[in-house]
Protein backbone atom coordinates (compact mmCIF):
# COMPACT_ATOMS: atom_id res chain seq x y z
CA UNK A 1 0.00 0.00 0.00
CA UNK A 2 1.28 3.36 -0.90
CA UNK A 3 2.23 5.82 1.67
CA UNK A 4 2.22 9.63 1.57
CA UNK A 5 4.85 11.83 2.51
CA UNK A 6 4.31 15.55 3.84
CA UNK A 7 4.26 18.62 2.46
CA UNK A 8 7.75 19.55 3.32
CA UNK A 9 9.50 16.39 1.95
CA UNK A 10 7.15 16.66 -1.52
CA UNK A 11 8.06 20.20 -1.51
CA UNK A 12 11.60 19.45 -1.31
CA UNK A 13 11.39 16.82 -4.06
CA UNK A 14 9.25 18.75 -6.46
CA UNK A 15 12.33 21.55 -5.92
CA UNK A 16 14.93 19.45 -6.14
CA UNK A 17 13.47 17.73 -9.16
CA UNK A 18 12.59 21.37 -11.08
CA UNK A 19 15.93 22.38 -10.44
CA UNK A 20 18.01 19.55 -11.75
CA UNK A 21 15.88 20.26 -14.74
CA UNK A 22 17.02 23.87 -15.16
CA UNK A 23 21.04 22.55 -14.48
CA UNK A 24 20.30 20.17 -17.21
CA UNK A 25 18.44 22.22 -19.65
CA UNK A 26 20.09 25.50 -18.74
CA UNK A 27 17.70 27.24 -20.55
CA UNK A 28 17.62 29.97 -17.46
CA UNK A 29 21.19 30.53 -17.12
CA UNK A 30 21.39 30.50 -21.60
CA UNK A 31 18.11 32.12 -22.61
CA UNK A 32 16.67 33.82 -19.63
CA UNK A 33 19.77 35.72 -18.01
CA UNK A 34 21.17 36.94 -21.38
CA UNK A 35 17.11 37.83 -21.92
CA UNK A 36 17.25 39.85 -18.74
CA UNK A 37 20.31 41.59 -19.04
CA UNK A 38 19.58 42.33 -22.95
CA UNK A 39 16.46 44.52 -20.88
CA UNK A 40 18.98 46.16 -19.08
CA UNK A 41 21.17 47.49 -21.89
CA UNK A 42 18.17 48.53 -23.51
CA UNK A 43 16.93 50.47 -20.72
CA UNK A 44 19.90 51.96 -20.93
CA UNK A 45 20.11 53.26 -24.60
CA UNK A 46 16.20 53.79 -24.65
CA UNK A 47 17.14 56.55 -21.88
CA UNK A 48 20.36 57.42 -22.42
CA UNK A 49 20.91 59.99 -19.24
CA UNK A 50 23.11 58.74 -15.92
CA UNK A 51 20.87 60.96 -13.72
CA UNK A 52 17.58 59.31 -14.74
CA UNK A 53 19.33 55.82 -15.38
CA UNK A 54 20.29 55.97 -11.41
CA UNK A 55 17.41 57.28 -9.99
CA UNK A 56 15.28 54.50 -11.98
CA UNK A 57 17.16 51.73 -11.73
CA UNK A 58 15.75 50.01 -8.72
CA UNK A 59 12.49 50.04 -11.32
CA UNK A 60 14.42 48.89 -14.25
CA UNK A 61 15.83 45.71 -11.97
CA UNK A 62 12.43 44.87 -10.76
CA UNK A 63 10.54 45.30 -14.35
CA UNK A 64 13.61 43.26 -15.91
CA UNK A 65 12.74 40.46 -13.29
CA UNK A 66 8.72 40.42 -14.15
CA UNK A 67 9.43 39.87 -17.78
CA UNK A 68 11.97 37.23 -17.06
CA UNK A 69 9.08 35.77 -14.54
CA UNK A 70 6.85 35.13 -16.98
CA UNK A 71 9.27 32.79 -19.18
CA UNK A 72 10.59 31.35 -16.05
CA UNK A 73 6.79 30.37 -14.90
CA UNK A 74 5.69 29.13 -18.55
CA UNK A 75 9.04 27.13 -18.43
CA UNK A 76 8.76 25.38 -14.93
CA UNK A 77 5.09 24.36 -16.16
CA UNK A 78 5.86 23.25 -19.55
CA UNK A 79 8.41 20.90 -18.55
CA UNK A 80 5.50 19.39 -16.38
CA UNK A 81 2.93 19.80 -18.66
CA UNK A 82 4.97 18.01 -22.14
CA UNK A 83 4.55 14.45 -21.69
CA UNK A 84 1.86 14.35 -18.64
CA UNK A 85 3.96 14.32 -15.83
CA UNK A 86 1.96 17.58 -14.29
CA UNK A 87 -1.25 15.02 -14.47
CA UNK A 88 0.79 12.21 -13.44
CA UNK A 89 1.45 13.90 -9.84
CA UNK A 90 -2.30 14.64 -9.66
CA UNK A 91 -3.31 11.16 -10.35
CA UNK A 92 -0.68 10.03 -7.94
CA UNK A 93 -2.43 11.79 -5.34
CA UNK A 94 0.35 14.07 -4.46
CA UNK A 95 -0.52 16.66 -2.06
CA UNK A 96 -0.67 19.64 -4.22
CA UNK A 97 0.50 22.30 -1.61
CA UNK A 98 3.77 20.33 -1.70
CA UNK A 99 4.00 20.76 -5.49
CA UNK A 100 3.02 24.51 -5.05
CA UNK A 101 5.32 25.25 -2.53
CA UNK A 102 8.31 22.80 -4.27
CA UNK A 103 7.42 24.54 -7.93
CA UNK A 104 7.71 28.11 -5.90
CA UNK A 105 11.00 27.63 -4.44
CA UNK A 106 12.78 26.43 -7.38
CA UNK A 107 11.62 29.56 -8.86
CA UNK A 108 12.46 31.23 -5.91
CA UNK A 109 16.05 29.88 -6.05
CA UNK A 110 16.26 31.02 -10.23
CA UNK A 111 14.68 34.11 -9.48
CA UNK A 112 17.18 35.31 -6.58
CA UNK A 113 20.30 33.94 -8.84
CA UNK A 114 18.58 36.47 -11.97
CA UNK A 115 18.51 39.39 -9.44
CA UNK A 116 21.62 39.09 -8.41
CA UNK A 117 22.79 39.38 -11.62
CA UNK A 118 20.56 42.33 -12.82
CA UNK A 119 21.68 44.36 -9.52
CA UNK A 120 25.41 43.75 -10.44
CA UNK A 121 24.51 44.63 -14.02
CA UNK A 122 22.28 48.21 -12.22
CA UNK A 123 26.23 48.77 -10.56
CA UNK A 124 27.93 48.38 -13.39
CA UNK A 125 25.65 50.19 -16.21
CA UNK A 126 23.63 52.60 -14.62
CA UNK A 127 26.20 53.64 -11.55
CA UNK A 128 24.52 53.06 -8.77
CA UNK A 129 25.67 52.66 -5.41
CA UNK A 130 24.95 50.42 -2.48
CA UNK A 131 25.78 51.83 0.52
CA UNK A 132 26.26 49.75 3.52
CA UNK A 133 23.04 51.05 5.02
CA UNK A 134 20.84 49.80 2.74
CA UNK A 135 22.53 46.83 2.26
CA UNK A 136 19.89 45.16 4.95
CA UNK A 137 17.05 46.67 3.15
CA UNK A 138 18.08 45.51 0.11
CA UNK A 139 18.52 42.05 1.14
CA UNK A 140 14.88 41.94 2.87
CA UNK A 141 13.46 43.84 0.03
CA UNK A 142 14.59 41.06 -2.48
CA UNK A 143 14.30 37.84 -0.40
CA UNK A 144 10.39 38.90 0.68
CA UNK A 145 9.63 40.74 -3.01
CA UNK A 146 10.83 37.16 -4.79
CA UNK A 147 9.07 34.98 -2.40
CA UNK A 148 5.31 37.28 -3.53
CA UNK A 149 6.70 37.12 -7.12
CA UNK A 150 7.19 33.02 -6.73
CA UNK A 151 4.16 32.20 -5.45
CA UNK A 152 2.27 35.03 -7.54
CA UNK A 153 3.48 32.92 -10.73
CA UNK A 154 3.12 29.28 -9.42
CA UNK A 155 -0.23 29.94 -8.85
CA UNK A 156 -1.21 31.56 -12.24
CA UNK A 157 1.26 29.05 -13.53
CA UNK A 158 -0.70 26.39 -12.09
CA UNK A 159 -3.99 27.61 -13.72
CA UNK A 160 -3.20 28.70 -16.81
CA UNK A 161 -1.01 25.38 -17.15
CA UNK A 162 -4.07 23.32 -18.93
CA UNK A 163 -5.58 26.23 -20.60
CA UNK A 164 -5.60 27.29 -24.32
CA UNK A 165 -3.68 30.10 -25.03
CA UNK A 166 -1.42 29.98 -22.07
CA UNK A 167 1.37 32.10 -23.22
CA UNK A 168 -0.39 34.74 -23.43
CA UNK A 169 -3.15 34.65 -21.20
CA UNK A 170 -0.48 34.03 -17.79
CA UNK A 171 1.45 37.54 -18.15
CA UNK A 172 -2.59 39.11 -18.68
CA UNK A 173 -3.48 37.60 -15.25
CA UNK A 174 -0.24 37.64 -13.37
CA UNK A 175 0.93 40.98 -14.29
CA UNK A 176 -1.68 42.92 -12.86
CA UNK A 177 -1.82 41.22 -9.09
CA UNK A 178 2.32 41.82 -9.05
CA UNK A 179 2.04 45.65 -9.60
CA UNK A 180 1.89 46.14 -5.70
CA UNK A 181 5.19 43.93 -5.66
CA UNK A 182 7.05 45.93 -8.91
CA UNK A 183 5.73 49.63 -6.74
CA UNK A 184 6.65 48.42 -3.24
CA UNK A 185 10.00 46.75 -4.16
CA UNK A 186 10.97 49.52 -6.67
CA UNK A 187 10.57 52.11 -3.29
CA UNK A 188 12.36 50.10 -1.18
CA UNK A 189 14.95 49.32 -3.39
CA UNK A 190 15.41 53.28 -4.39
CA UNK A 191 15.77 53.73 -0.70
CA UNK A 192 18.24 51.02 -0.50
CA UNK A 193 20.41 52.93 -2.99
CA UNK A 194 19.10 56.38 -1.48
CA UNK A 195 18.95 57.45 -4.84
CA UNK A 196 16.45 60.40 -5.49
CA UNK A 197 16.99 61.66 -2.15
CA UNK A 198 15.46 58.93 -0.42
CA UNK A 199 16.55 57.65 3.24
CA UNK A 200 16.68 53.98 3.70
CA UNK A 201 14.59 54.11 6.54
CA UNK A 202 11.51 54.97 3.60
CA UNK A 203 11.78 51.86 2.41
CA UNK A 204 11.09 49.33 5.29
CA UNK A 205 7.45 50.13 5.41
CA UNK A 206 7.32 49.00 1.66
CA UNK A 207 9.14 45.81 2.51
CA UNK A 208 6.21 45.80 5.02
CA UNK A 209 4.08 45.41 1.96
CA UNK A 210 5.90 43.13 0.24
CA UNK A 211 5.84 40.69 3.39
CA UNK A 212 2.33 40.82 3.92
CA UNK A 213 1.69 39.84 -0.37
CA UNK A 214 4.02 36.90 0.21
CA UNK A 215 2.22 35.90 3.10
CA UNK A 216 -0.49 36.28 1.53
CA UNK A 217 -0.26 34.66 -1.85
CA UNK A 218 1.94 31.92 -0.19
CA UNK A 219 -0.99 30.43 1.56
CA UNK A 220 -3.40 31.58 -0.56
CA UNK A 221 -1.26 29.16 -2.81
CA UNK A 222 -0.78 26.26 -0.67
CA UNK A 223 -4.82 26.35 0.53
CA UNK A 224 -6.28 26.78 -3.78
CA UNK A 225 -3.26 25.05 -5.68
CA UNK A 226 -5.23 21.17 -5.52
CA UNK A 227 -8.36 23.30 -7.19
CA UNK A 228 -6.66 24.95 -9.82
CA UNK A 229 -4.64 21.81 -11.14
CA UNK A 230 -7.65 19.87 -10.46
CA UNK A 231 -9.87 18.69 -13.68
CA UNK B 1 -10.43 -12.80 -3.56
CA UNK B 2 -10.96 -9.11 -2.69
CA UNK B 3 -12.77 -6.80 -5.14
CA UNK B 4 -10.89 -4.40 -6.12
CA UNK B 5 -13.05 -2.13 -8.80
CA UNK B 6 -17.33 -2.40 -8.08
CA UNK B 7 -18.80 0.27 -10.14
CA UNK B 8 -22.67 -0.18 -10.13
CA UNK B 9 -24.90 2.23 -12.29
CA UNK B 10 -22.02 4.89 -12.46
CA UNK B 11 -22.72 7.60 -14.50
CA UNK B 12 -19.95 10.39 -15.17
CA UNK B 13 -20.56 13.63 -16.93
CA UNK B 14 -18.05 14.92 -19.10
CA UNK B 15 -18.57 18.20 -21.10
CA UNK B 16 -22.44 17.95 -20.05
CA UNK B 17 -22.34 14.58 -21.77
CA UNK B 18 -22.77 11.40 -19.79
CA UNK B 19 -19.68 9.58 -20.89
CA UNK B 20 -20.64 6.65 -18.87
CA UNK B 21 -24.23 5.99 -18.41
CA UNK B 22 -25.54 3.16 -15.68
CA UNK B 23 -22.18 1.06 -16.36
CA UNK B 24 -21.88 -1.46 -14.37
CA UNK B 25 -18.14 -3.98 -13.83
CA UNK B 26 -16.92 -5.60 -10.83
CA UNK B 27 -12.95 -6.33 -11.26
CA UNK B 28 -11.31 -8.72 -8.56
CA UNK B 29 -7.80 -8.79 -7.39
CA UNK B 30 -5.12 -10.02 -9.75
CA UNK B 31 -7.40 -10.09 -12.80
CA UNK B 32 -6.25 -8.37 -16.18
CA UNK B 33 -9.07 -7.01 -17.99
CA UNK B 34 -9.26 -6.06 -20.95
CA UNK B 35 -11.98 -3.03 -22.15
CA UNK B 36 -12.78 -3.07 -25.52
CA UNK B 37 -15.19 -0.91 -27.64
CA UNK B 38 -14.99 1.89 -30.70
CA UNK B 39 -13.31 5.22 -29.96
CA UNK B 40 -15.72 7.55 -27.86
CA UNK B 41 -17.70 3.98 -26.01
CA UNK B 42 -15.98 5.39 -22.79
CA UNK B 43 -13.21 3.43 -22.39
CA UNK B 44 -10.51 6.16 -20.58
CA UNK B 45 -13.80 7.91 -18.68
CA UNK B 46 -13.83 4.40 -17.02
CA UNK B 47 -10.10 4.34 -16.65
CA UNK B 48 -9.92 7.98 -15.34
CA UNK B 49 -13.37 7.66 -13.13
CA UNK B 50 -11.59 4.72 -11.55
CA UNK B 51 -8.57 6.75 -10.93
CA UNK B 52 -10.76 9.19 -8.84
CA UNK B 53 -9.76 12.09 -11.77
CA UNK B 54 -13.49 12.39 -12.75
CA UNK B 55 -16.48 12.97 -10.76
CA UNK B 56 -19.36 10.21 -10.25
CA UNK B 57 -22.72 11.87 -10.45
CA UNK B 58 -24.74 8.66 -10.16
CA UNK B 59 -24.95 5.63 -9.17
CA UNK B 60 -21.95 3.63 -6.76
CA UNK B 61 -18.43 3.49 -7.30
CA UNK B 62 -16.23 1.85 -5.35
CA UNK B 63 -12.14 1.25 -5.90
CA UNK B 64 -10.07 -0.57 -3.85
CA UNK B 65 -12.30 -0.01 -0.95
CA UNK B 66 -12.46 3.64 -1.21
CA UNK B 67 -16.15 5.05 -2.08
CA UNK B 68 -15.27 7.35 -4.92
CA UNK B 69 -18.54 9.03 -4.57
CA UNK B 70 -17.53 10.19 -1.02
CA UNK B 71 -14.09 10.84 -1.62
CA UNK B 72 -12.23 10.74 -5.22
CA UNK B 73 -9.09 12.15 -3.55
CA UNK B 74 -7.32 8.74 -1.06
CA UNK B 75 -7.46 6.01 -3.65
CA UNK B 76 -5.58 8.32 -6.14
CA UNK B 77 -2.09 6.96 -4.09
CA UNK B 78 -2.94 3.27 -4.45
CA UNK B 79 -4.04 3.62 -8.57
CA UNK B 80 -1.45 4.19 -11.24
CA UNK B 81 -3.05 5.72 -14.59
CA UNK B 82 -0.87 5.30 -17.61
CA UNK B 83 -2.44 7.33 -20.85
CA UNK B 84 -1.20 8.05 -24.23
CA UNK B 85 1.46 10.22 -22.12
CA UNK B 86 3.83 8.60 -20.32
CA UNK B 87 4.28 11.21 -16.96
CA UNK B 88 8.09 11.64 -17.29
CA UNK B 89 10.30 14.60 -17.17
CA UNK B 90 12.23 14.71 -20.68
CA UNK B 91 15.67 16.42 -19.05
CA UNK B 92 15.68 14.06 -16.44
CA UNK B 93 17.26 10.48 -17.00
CA UNK B 94 15.27 7.21 -16.31
CA UNK B 95 17.08 6.98 -12.79
CA UNK B 96 15.71 10.35 -11.57
CA UNK B 97 12.40 9.74 -13.33
CA UNK B 98 12.20 5.98 -11.22
CA UNK B 99 13.74 8.16 -7.94
CA UNK B 100 11.67 10.84 -8.16
CA UNK B 101 8.48 8.62 -7.59
CA UNK B 102 10.53 6.49 -5.21
CA UNK B 103 10.74 9.40 -3.26
CA UNK B 104 7.36 10.12 -2.76
CA UNK B 105 6.37 6.98 -1.31
CA UNK B 106 9.65 6.72 0.67
CA UNK B 107 10.90 3.73 -1.18
CA UNK B 108 14.63 3.23 -0.85
CA UNK B 109 16.99 4.04 -3.34
CA UNK B 110 17.94 -0.41 -3.30
CA UNK B 111 14.20 -0.66 -4.57
CA UNK B 112 14.85 1.84 -7.46
CA UNK B 113 17.91 -0.45 -8.34
CA UNK B 114 15.88 -3.72 -8.03
CA UNK B 115 13.15 -2.10 -10.43
CA UNK B 116 15.15 -0.58 -13.01
CA UNK B 117 17.27 -3.96 -13.13
CA UNK B 118 13.41 -5.65 -13.21
CA UNK B 119 12.52 -3.30 -16.44
CA UNK B 120 16.12 -4.06 -18.26
CA UNK B 121 16.70 0.27 -17.74
CA UNK B 122 19.72 -0.13 -15.64
CA UNK B 123 23.01 0.37 -15.94
CA UNK B 124 24.33 3.32 -18.70
CA UNK B 125 20.87 2.72 -19.99
CA UNK B 126 19.91 4.09 -16.78
CA UNK B 127 21.88 7.66 -17.06
CA UNK B 128 20.03 8.82 -20.13
CA UNK B 129 17.86 11.16 -20.30
CA UNK B 130 14.18 10.44 -21.16
CA UNK B 131 14.52 12.30 -24.47
CA UNK B 132 16.97 10.58 -25.71
CA UNK B 133 15.07 7.13 -25.37
CA UNK B 134 12.71 5.16 -27.73
CA UNK B 135 9.05 4.98 -27.22
CA UNK B 136 9.43 1.11 -25.81
CA UNK B 137 12.06 2.29 -23.77
CA UNK B 138 9.83 5.57 -22.04
CA UNK B 139 7.24 2.88 -21.61
CA UNK B 140 9.75 0.91 -19.51
CA UNK B 141 10.33 4.06 -17.62
CA UNK B 142 7.17 4.85 -16.97
CA UNK B 143 5.43 1.51 -15.73
CA UNK B 144 8.61 1.25 -13.60
CA UNK B 145 7.22 4.03 -11.85
CA UNK B 146 4.08 2.76 -11.29
CA UNK B 147 6.03 -0.09 -9.60
CA UNK B 148 8.14 2.06 -7.21
CA UNK B 149 4.89 4.12 -6.57
CA UNK B 150 3.16 0.64 -5.57
CA UNK B 151 0.31 1.47 -7.10
CA UNK B 152 -2.28 -1.63 -6.88
CA UNK B 153 -4.87 -0.57 -9.60
CA UNK B 154 -2.70 -0.16 -12.89
CA UNK B 155 -4.99 1.42 -15.27
CA UNK B 156 -3.59 1.54 -18.80
CA UNK B 157 -4.46 3.34 -21.97
CA UNK B 158 -3.55 2.02 -25.10
CA UNK B 159 -0.47 0.61 -23.28
CA UNK B 160 0.74 -0.95 -26.46
CA UNK B 161 0.49 2.08 -28.78
CA UNK B 162 3.37 3.02 -30.56
CA UNK B 163 5.55 0.25 -30.14
CA UNK B 164 7.11 -2.33 -32.29
CA UNK B 165 6.77 -5.84 -31.58
CA UNK B 166 9.59 -6.70 -29.26
CA UNK B 167 8.71 -3.66 -26.90
CA UNK B 168 4.89 -4.75 -26.96
CA UNK B 169 6.37 -8.44 -25.81
CA UNK B 170 8.17 -6.82 -22.91
CA UNK B 171 5.34 -4.52 -21.84
CA UNK B 172 3.14 -7.55 -21.72
CA UNK B 173 5.68 -9.47 -19.59
CA UNK B 174 5.88 -6.66 -17.01
CA UNK B 175 2.10 -6.21 -16.70
CA UNK B 176 1.84 -10.07 -16.05
CA UNK B 177 4.76 -10.11 -13.62
CA UNK B 178 2.50 -7.14 -11.71
CA UNK B 179 -0.06 -8.97 -11.55
CA UNK B 180 1.53 -12.12 -10.53
CA UNK B 181 2.91 -9.37 -7.60
CA UNK B 182 -0.70 -8.91 -6.64
CA UNK B 183 -1.35 -5.72 -9.05
CA UNK B 184 -5.15 -5.12 -10.84
CA UNK B 185 -4.74 -3.92 -14.39
CA UNK B 186 -7.50 -2.59 -16.36
CA UNK B 187 -6.54 -2.34 -20.18
CA UNK B 188 -8.31 -0.06 -22.48
CA UNK B 189 -7.08 -1.16 -25.93
CA UNK B 190 -7.67 -1.13 -29.76
CA UNK B 191 -4.96 -4.36 -30.15
CA UNK B 192 -7.46 -6.74 -29.50
CA UNK B 193 -5.49 -9.87 -30.55
CA UNK B 194 -2.89 -9.01 -28.22
CA UNK B 195 -4.46 -7.72 -25.25
CA UNK B 196 -6.94 -10.70 -25.38
CA UNK B 197 -3.67 -12.86 -25.47
CA UNK B 198 -3.14 -10.54 -22.03
CA UNK B 199 -6.08 -10.40 -20.41
CA UNK B 200 -7.83 -12.68 -17.80
CA UNK B 201 -10.76 -11.96 -19.11
CA UNK B 202 -12.48 -9.00 -21.81
CA UNK B 203 -16.01 -6.60 -21.44
CA UNK B 204 -16.97 -3.92 -23.84
CA UNK B 205 -17.58 -0.54 -23.44
CA UNK B 206 -20.04 0.64 -25.67
CA UNK B 207 -21.69 3.76 -25.57
CA UNK B 208 -20.98 4.53 -21.92
CA UNK B 209 -21.97 1.09 -20.60
CA UNK B 210 -20.09 -2.13 -20.29
CA UNK B 211 -21.22 -5.33 -21.58
CA UNK B 212 -19.43 -8.70 -20.06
Amino acid sequence: MSTQLSLGRIARAVAAKDLRIELRSRVVINQIFPFAGLVMVMFAFALDNDDVLTRVAGGLVWLATLFSLIIIIQRSFAVDSADGALEAQRVAGLNPAGIFVGKALAVMVQLVTLEIMLFFAAVVLYRVELHSDGAVLLVTCVISATAGLSFVGTLYGGLTAGARGRETLLPLLMLPVVAPVLIGATRATESAFMSGGAAVSDGWPWVGVLVVFAAVFGLGGILSFGSLIEE
Amino acid sequence: MSIVVDLRDAVVVFNGFPALAEASIEVQRGEIVLLQGPNGAGKTTLLRACAGLLPIVRGEASVLGVDLCVDRQSVRPRVGLLGHANGLFADLTIRENVLFWAQMVGASEAEVVSTLQRFGIDGRLAEQKVMQLSAGQKRRCALACLVVRRAELWLLDEPHAGLDASARDEIDAIIREACAAGATVLIASHELERARGLATRSVSVIAGRVVS
